[in-house]
C-alpha cells in the first residue's frame, strides 16, 4: 500500500492528507469537465475562454457599431468589456450548477468524491474562464489602442473578486435548491434574462435619476460592476455603490448555498 | 478489518420516509469472504454503499481499517462522453496513481483495441462491462466490494472475471452481494441473509439459500416474482 493509503479506505485521514485528497479530486473533476465539455478536437480546452471571448466580442462590436446610449461619456470599447464580463461571471456559474448532481451522480461511488467537489470544481472552472476571456481581450483592446488601461487594476481585482464570490455564492444556492425544486431550472433562464438589463452591463448607476438607482443598487452585481468601473475609469465617473452590503449579501448567499449544497444526493436512493 | 455498528439508513420518498438498513451489525475481518444473498430491490447495494462510504449511514458507525473498494459492478461510472482512456486517467487520478503503468492491462484484459480512444457511449454494454471491470482492477484495494457481478457478459468474460477478482486476487477481503447462488457458494466462506433491512448469518451455505427460497416461495404466493427463475 502506497503512502496516501487512506484515499484507499482506512480510517478518517488527518487533516493535512484530506486537504490532499480533496486535491487530487478537483483537480482530476476539472479536468474532467474540460474535456467533456470541449473535448479534443480542434481548439480543444482553448474554447474555455474563447466561448466568452466571443460573446463579449460580438457586443463590443455592437454597441460601437450602434453608439449605444450608456448615460455617459466614458470609452465604449472599456464600458462593453467590463459590462459584458461581469455579466458572463455571475450568469454562467449558476447555469453550470443547477443539474450538476444528474451527471455526475455516479461518480459518488468514490468515497473521496463529494457532491460539494463537484459543484467547486465547476466554479473554478467558470471564474477560471471568465477571467482569462476578461483579461485576454483587455490586452488585445489595449494593443490594438481601443482602451486604456485602468486607473487602479487593484479596485478592478477587488470588484472582479467580489462579483466571483456572488456568483459562486448564486452558483451553490441555486444548484442546491434545483435538486429539491426542479422548477428552479427552468426559471433561471428567464430570471437572469430579466435581471441582466439591471444588472449594470449597459448603464452606470450614476445615469438613473436617484429613487431608481436606490433600488437597482440592491442588486449586488449592479454594485460589483460600479465598482470594477470606478477602478478602471476613476476620475471619469462617480460610481455608487456599498462594499458593506454586497458583502453580507454574499456570506448570506454563501451560507446557504454551502448548506443547500451540502444535502444534495441524500435522497438519491438508486443511481 | 471492517467494523459496521447498529447501521441504519433511510431515504425520504414521496411516501414519507423508508427505512432500507434496520441496525446492521458485521465485522469483516482480512482475507474473509462473505457472501449477501438477497433479493432484488431488498437493499443489497444500498448496504454495499454504506460499507463503501459512499453513502453515510444515517445512524451508527462504519469503521474501515483496509483499503476498501469503490462497489465494483458492470454499469455506470462512466461519462458517455468521455473516452475509455480518459475514463480510466480519471479514476487513476482520483486515487492517485500513475495512470501509464495500468494502459497495457486495460487494453489487454479490455480487448477494446482502438474504441478504447471512441467515446464510451459509442459502447456497447459487453464492451462497457470490460471496461468497467478493468477499470476497477487497475486500483489495489484490501477489500474489494463486489455487487451482482456475473450478471452480464458471455461465459469467457465471466470466466476472465472470476480468475481476476477470485484467483488472481485470493488473498482479498470480499464482500459479494447476489441473488444467485452460484458464485456465492462457490467463492464465500461466510453466508448472510439480508432481508428486512437485517441480515442474518448461517453457518453453511445450504441453509442460508434454503431459507432465502423459502422467503420467496412465501412472497410468491401473494405476488408472482422472476426471480426463482435462478
Amino acid at each position: 500500500m502506497h503512502s496516501d493509503a487512506p484515499a484507499l479506505g482506512g480510517g478518517r485521514p488527518s487533516p493535512l492528507a484530506s486537504a490532499r485528497i480533496q486535491g487530487r479530486v478537483l483537480w482530476a473533476l476539472l479536468l474532467r469537465e474540460i474535456l467533456t465539455r470541449y473535448g479534443r478536437k480542434n481548439i480543444g480546452f482553448l474554447w474555455l475562454f474563447v466561448e466568452p471571448m466571443m460573446f463579449t466580442l460580438a457586443v463590443t462590436a455592437l454597441w460601437t457599431a450602434t453608439r449605444s446610449v450608456h448615460g455617459s461619456d466614458l470609452p465604449i470599447v472599456a464600458f462593453a468589456l467590463t459590462g459584458y464580463s461581469s455579466i458572463l461571471l455571475w450568469r454562467n456559474m449558476p447555469g453550470r450548477c443547477i443539474g450538476a448532481l444528474e451527471s455526475n451522480r455516479s461518480l459518488l461511488f468514490h468515497r473521496q468524491v463529494l457532491i460539494t467537489d463537484v459543484y467547486f470544481a465547476r466554479l473554478m472552472l467558470e471564474f477560471l474562464a471568465t477571467s482569462t476571456s476578461f483579461v485576454v481581450l483587455a490586452l488585445i483592446f489595449y494593443g490594438a489602442e481601443w482602451l486604456l488601461p485602468p486607473e487602479d487594476a487593484m479596485e478592478v481585482l477587488g470588484g472582479w473578486l467580489l462579483l466571483a464570490w456572488f456568483g459562486a455564492g448564486l452558483a451553490l444556492t441555486l444548484g442546491g435548491l434545483s435538486e429539491k425544486v426542479e422548477v428552479v431550472a427552468k426559471l433561471w433562464p428567464p430570471t437572469s434574462y430579466l435581471i441582466f438589463p439591471l444588472s449594470g452591463t449597459a448603464f452606470i448607476a450614476d445615469a438613473l435619476p436617484e429613487k431608481g438607482r436606490e433600488l437597482v443598487l440592491y442588486l449586488p452585481m449592479l454594485n460589483c460592476v460600479e465598482i470594477i468601473r470606478e477602478g478602471w475609469f476613476g476620475t471619469k465617473m462617480t460610481a455608487h455603490y456599498s462594499v458593506d452590503y454586497v458583502v453580507v449579501f454574499n456570506l448570506i448567499l454563501t451560507f446557504v448555498g454551502l448548506a443547500l449544497v451540502r444535502q444534495v444526493g441524500k435522497q438519491a436512493d438508486q443511481e | 478489518m471492517i467494523r459496521l455498528t447498529d447501521v441504519t439508513k433511510q431515504y425520504p420518498s414521496n411516501a414519507g420516509i423508508r427505512t432500507i438498513l434496520k441496525g446492521i451489525n458485521l465485522v469483516v475481518h482480512p482475507g474473509e469472504r462473505v457472501g449477501i444473498l438477497g433479493r432484488n430491490g431488498a437493499g443489497k447495494s444500498t448496504l454495499i454503499r454504506v460499507i463503501s462510504g459512499a453513502e453515510p449511514p444515517t445512524s451508527g458507525t462504519v469503521e474501515r481499517t483496509m483499503g476498501v473498494s469503490w462497489p465494483l459492478a458492470f454499469t455506470g461510472g462512466f461519462h458517455g462522453r468521455l473516452t475509455g482512456l480518459d475514463n480510466l486517467r480519471f479514476i487513476c487520478r482520483i486515487y492517485g496513481v500513475d495512470f501509464h503503468d495500468r494502459v497495457a492491462f486495460v487494453e489487454d484484459f479490455t480487448e477494446l483495441g482502438s474504441y478504447l480512444r471512441e467515446p464510451v457511449m459509442t459502447y456497447s454494454s459487453g464492451m462497457r462491462a470490460r471496461l468497467a471491470f478493468a477499470i476497477s482492477m487497475t486500483i489495489d484495494f484490501d477489500c474489494y466490494l463486489v455487487d451482482e457481478v456475473m450478471a452480464v457478459g458471455d461465459e469467457t468474460f465471466r470466466e476472465r472475471c472470476r480468475y481476476e477478482l477470485f484467483e488472481k486476487r485470493a488473498d482479498k477481503t470480499m464482500i459479494i452481494v447476489s441473488h444467485s447462488r452460484g458464485y456465492l457458494e462457490q467463492t464465500c466462506n461466510r453466508f448472510l441473509l439480508f432481508r428486512d433491512g437485517r441480515i442474518e448469518e448461517f453457518e453453511k451455505f445450504e441453509d442460508a439459500y434454503y431459507t432465502y427460497k423459502r422467503m420467496l416461495m412465501a412472497s410468491q404466493e401473494s405476488e408472482p416474482s422472476e426471480e426463482l427463475v435462478d
